[in-house]
């Protein structure tokens, strides 16, 4: 199957500075990927090399098997939903409309459901929007386009949990309904987490992370008690992380723990706790490691 | 015994013992840890054995799933994989997935089966080794099940 997004040795130069550093993946048709990293990682300018808005120093991008850059077949496939997107001096129902016209796939039903559940009044004019309000423009459009490549760049500024929530929910529906290739970068990490078949991270332009969503529940765990137990428990383990305060230590255990493990954790009095997507990405961004592997246990 | 129903045997056995410290849950490998889709696994095959969901019922399609635990449908479909992979659940061609006859008594069985291996055998272990005899043994037993409301054995 061709990839949806196929990138090779994508590199991104502004003065000198590498914002992209030799990126190279392919993103199957049909996922929701989670894009993950700081302020300043690379997420954005990736995006917008993807979208065709910004041209790669070196290196290749095809959509849906061609160069997105000034190709309407594929721009018209494509939705790049922004943090700050910018509309002209429209009202909603103008820049609803205008995005019809552009997406072959568009719904109008669900742009008018959609306008509803969030709350938008069609005769707003954009620029009178709060910040929330436009962000869940971005959504409205970036979900009614039905574009078989979704791009959401932190689409949520603004937005309150509730309608966070609201996005998630119809993300998952519309996905589920008409399948497309999701791309979502956010900080929101273990709010999205469930979405995610797939997560990356990105940290100064580098993939440092690329793994299943699955394989990363459970990768690590926290492992705190006595500090003699911890000791004997961590020991012959792969450890990220000690801290310790007086007798009490809590350590990080890389690799999935077994049953044998947690055996010997209750034995020792020793509580277990998995790292969440959003810790673990935390210490991904910053130190490159390798997808933690099932560790065979000794 | 295959993944699912030893998981699904643990998580029932444990089941009121891990008020506190959650050190049994952990024990079986149950908690945030466990992949998304074997806890969609486990929380249907908790559903058969307890009759929510009976044997000839529809299980709830993919994209119910998705949406009702906000997971990736890929993650919902690997979940029915597994219990579709233990013949609990059987696929009828256009319509949906389906509780396999005798899934609920499988089970059962596997929980019985477990609940002698892991509470059974240890308990009369060291019942030998304080030197209380199989009658006394049963006669505690009784005491016991009067002294908790609601449990009679």
């Amino acid at each position: 199957m061709t990839p949806a997004i196929s990138v090779a040795g994508l590199s991104r130069r502004y003065r000198g500075q590498l914002a992209l550093d030799n990126v190279s993946f392919d993103i199957e048709p049909g996922s929701i990927t989670g894009l993950l990293g700081r302020n300043g990682a690379g997420k954005t300018t990736f995006m917008r090399i993807v979208a065709g808005h910004e041209f790669a120093s070196a290196g290749t991008v095809t959509v849906l098997g061609a160069c997105p850059v000034e190709n309407e077949t594929v721009l018209r496939q494509m939705v790049f939903v922004r943090e700050d997107q910018a509309y002209p001096d429209f009202r909603v129902r103008h820049a609803v409309q205008a995005a019809s016209w552009f997406y072959p796939n568009w719904s109008h039903e669900l742009a008018g459901a959609l306008l509803e559940e969030f709350g938008l009044p069609p005769n707003r004019k954009v620029r009178k929007l709060s910040r929330g309000m436009r962000s869940a423009l971005g959504i409205v459009i970036g979900l009614a386009a039905r574009a078989e490549v979704t791009l959401f760049d932190e689409p949520y500024a603004g937005l309150d949990p509730v309608a966070r929530q609201l996005f998630y929910d119809r993300l998952l529906a519309e996905y589920a309904e008409h399948p497309r290739t999701v791309l979502l970068s956010t900080h929101l990490i273990d709010e999205a987490a469930g979405l995610m078949e797939r997560v990356m991270v990105i940290d100064r332009g580098r993939i440092v992370l690329d793994a299943a969503a699955d394989d990363l529940r459970g990768a690590a765990t926290s492992v705190s008690g006595p500090a003699i137990a911890v000791a004997e428990f961590t020991a012959g383990h792969p450890v990220w992380d000690r801290r310790r305060i007086a007798s009490q230590e809590s350590a990080v255990v890389a690799g999935a723990l077994d049953e044998t493990d947690r055996a010997r954790a209750a034995a020792l009095h020793l509580h277990l706790e998995p790292l969440t997507l959003q810790q673990l990405v935390v210490r991904a961004a910053g130190t490159p490691v390798a997808v933690p592997q099932e560790r065979t246990s000794a | 015994m295959s993944v699912i129903v030893t998981r699904y045997i643990t998580q029932v056995m444990n089941q009121g013992t891990t008020e506190g410290t959650g050190l049994l849950r952990e024990m079986a490998g149950l908690d945030e840890g466990a992949p998304l889709f074997v806890q969609v696994a486990e929380r249907l095959a908790d559903e058969i054995a307890d009759g929510g969901l009976g044997e000839g019922e529809r299980v709830p399609s993919t994209n119910e799933l998705a949406a009702y635990y906000r997971i990736n449908p890929a993650t919902a479909a690997k979940g029915i994989g597994m219990l579709t992979d233990d013949g609990l659940v059987e696929k009828r061609r256009g319509i949906g997935m389906f509780v396999a006859d005798g899934a609920r008594q499988r089970l059962l069985a596997e929980r019985r089966k477990r609940f002698a291996e892991r509470y059974v055998g240890p308990l009369v272990a060291e019942a030998g080794r304080l030197g209380i005899g199989a009658d006394e043994l049963a006669a505690m037993i009784r005491e016991s099940s009067y002294a908790q409301e609601g449990t009679r054995i």
